[in-house]
């Protein structure tokens, strides 16, 4: 039975399109996609993306994941660049209101389902979350090795030697390992997956996550899937590890020192002030006394 | 000298057969190649040679035949019977190709020590103080100043990138190098220099090669063994002054006679 014939949830719903907008084939076409993701962590499994009514580059990947996992009783929350009120996170919450009437919620420990666009929340997630992401380029050996035949080789025998490579080529001119987005992980031991454009300083909470991460590219049309409590290991030299990007200050707003902080300009005489980039983990520590 | 009877050859190939479609372009070519030794395959274009040499290099399936290959703890294997890993893993530890083109076997757009050291990498290597180090040697070993190990290829002269392309392939301290046309392209002094380069290196690591080439002089510098063939198939095949000095088949000395004498 479609979902809905038994819709009668919220008056936001628009009633002459189908739940979550995808046709119910379609979206049991990127749950089996979503499935074999999981079973197989780190591995991108190619899927039937659609034409969806936002242009590439604004989530499609993300959004087709989301509506084919979200039901009536999930709570969503849409983040971008940590922020709940940037254009992207606003138009993606608005297209799931409409189509699906779900609660929505800004709140990090209230939502089922997260998606996001470059951030992981500063809140740890808890198992029984989703976390989507929204993905632009899905393969890591993408900018060494274009030929996409020749990297799928590479990811079934386990050739990873390309991806030192970058490595060593950032060492080479700029003595420290200069990538400080989609910085390539290791995941479960076995594939080398892209993180999407999220900070390297987000890196270590993909390890060990109790949340699934869910990770959809909709013109690459690619799905990949890191589950709960899977090992993710940033790559780096035995005399050069990964590490993460630290700032000098604390948040002017809340005054966090462990989060990911925005450098915003003030004026235009050059005064700036760092503030999180997390707007719902600021704003819960600016109420609390 | 080797001890023939005892040790089994480095490689070797039975019966060869490599055809497009119902074309045969190399036909029926077998020969043994003995560690250190190096063998030219020469013959004018189209007479199948560099087509032969990526039948026995694992990169084209030929037709009918063998080729096997002297594992380190296996012993003689036969290349094409083996999985795709396997094969892909021999290709970049235990030999080497170098290209006529040496864009063709480097990475352009990366520097010249990353180029150097990426085999290493790729064996799992993760120490980048020690891989530097090992790709500055390496450089030095070619001739190329150390100074520019951060440069990329696409900066270099064609006779460096040649010289670093072998540098490339030699880091991993293989026993076969598989070379296709390494001079043509050159002019004549940097041909002479990266010639009398590639034969210290050979006599040092004891390094086999395959060498195809339509360049006598280069065949007489560098190889013990030669091999003429002509519309795919192997003429002539000999010890290489004997081969130049008194060819017995109409094609040999028609191709000796042929070189220009300045």
């Amino acid at each position: 039975m479609l979902q809905n014939d038994m819709v009668e949830s919220s008056p936001l719903r628009d009633p002459h399109i189908n739940f979550a907008y995808l046709d119910e084939r379609t979206k049991r076409m990127i749950r089996r996609a979503i499935l074999k993701a999981v079973a197989i962590p780190g591995y991108q499994v190619p899927f039937g993306s659609r034409e969806m009514p936002l242009p590439y580059g604004w989530g499609t990947g993300g959004i087709q994941v989301t509506a084919s996992i979200i039901g009536e009783s999930d709570v969503l929350k849409v983040i971008d660049q940590g922020s709940d009120d940037t254009v992207n996170a606003v138009n993606i919450r608005r297209f799931f209101q409409r189509t699906t009437g779900v609660e929505v919620t800004t709140d990090t420990t209230a939502a089922s389902i997260i998606q996001t666009r470059h951030r992981i929340p500063e809140t740890p997630l808890r198992e029984g979350q989703v976390i989507v992401y929204q993905v632009p380029v899905p393969e890591p050996m993408q900018r060494l090795e274009p030929r996409e035949e020749e990297t799928r080789k590479l990811h079934a025998l386990q050739e990873y030697g390309l991806m030192h490579v970058n490595l060593f080529e950032d060492l080479a001119h700029y003595g420290h390992i200069s990538s400080t987005y989609d910085y390539p992980v290791l995941v479960n031991g076995r594939y080398i997956m892209s993180p999407s454009p999220i900070p390297k300083f987000d890196n270590p909470k993909m390890h060990l996550n109790p949340a699934l991460q869910l990770f959809g590219a909709g013109r690459e049309k690619r799905i990949y899937a890191v589950p709960p409590y899977t090992t993710v290991e940033s790559l780096g030299f035995d005399d050069h590890p990964f590490e993460v990007q630290s700032w000098q200050s604390a948040c002017e707003l809340c005054g966090s020192n462990e989060s990911f902080l925005d450098e915003v300009i003030m004026d235009d005489q050059g005064k700036k002030m760092f503030v999180c980039s997390d707007s719902d983990y600021c704003s819960k520590r600016q109420e609390k006394p | 000298m080797m001890d023939f009877d005892t040790k089994p050859p480095l490689m070797r190939v039975h019966g060869l057969s490599c055809a497009y479609g119902s074309r045969t372009v190399v036909r029926d070519i077998s020969f043994d190649l003995w560690p250190g030794e190096v063998l030219a395959i020469v013959g004018e274009s189209g007479s199948g040679k560099t087509t032969l040499l990526n039948a026995v290099a694992a990169r084209h399936t030929p037709s009918a035949g063998q080729v096997s290959f002297d594992l380190r703890d296996h012993g003689l294997q036969e290349i094409y019977g083996m999985s795709e890993a396997q094969r892909r893993m021999l290709a970049r530890t235990d030999w080497g190709f170098v290209h006529q083109n040496a864009a063709d076997g480097l990475r352009m757009n990366v520097s010249a020590g990353a180029n150097v050291s990426e085999r290493l990498m790729a064996l799992g290597q993760r120490h980048y103080g020690q891989l530097r180090a090992q790709a500055i040697d390496w450089l030095e070993r070619v001739e190329i100043s150390p100074s520019r190990i951060d440069d990329r290829p696409n900066t270099f002269s064609g006779g460096m990138r040649q010289r670093l392309q072998i540098a490339r392939n030699l880091i991993t301290q293989p026993r076969l190098v598989f070379m296709d046309e390494p001079t043509s392209g050159l002019d004549v002094s940097v041909q002479a220099k990266l010639l009398d380069m590639m034969r210290t290196l050979t006599r040092q690591m004891n390094l086999a090669a395959i060498i195809v080439t339509h360049d006598l002089a280069v065949a007489r510098l560098l190889a013990q063994r030669m091999m003429v063939m002509q519309n795919g198939e192997a003429v002539e095949t000999g010890l290489t002054d004997q081969l130049l000095d008194d060819p017995q088949h109409p094609y040999t000395q028609l191709l000796v006679s042929s070189v220009l004498q300045p």
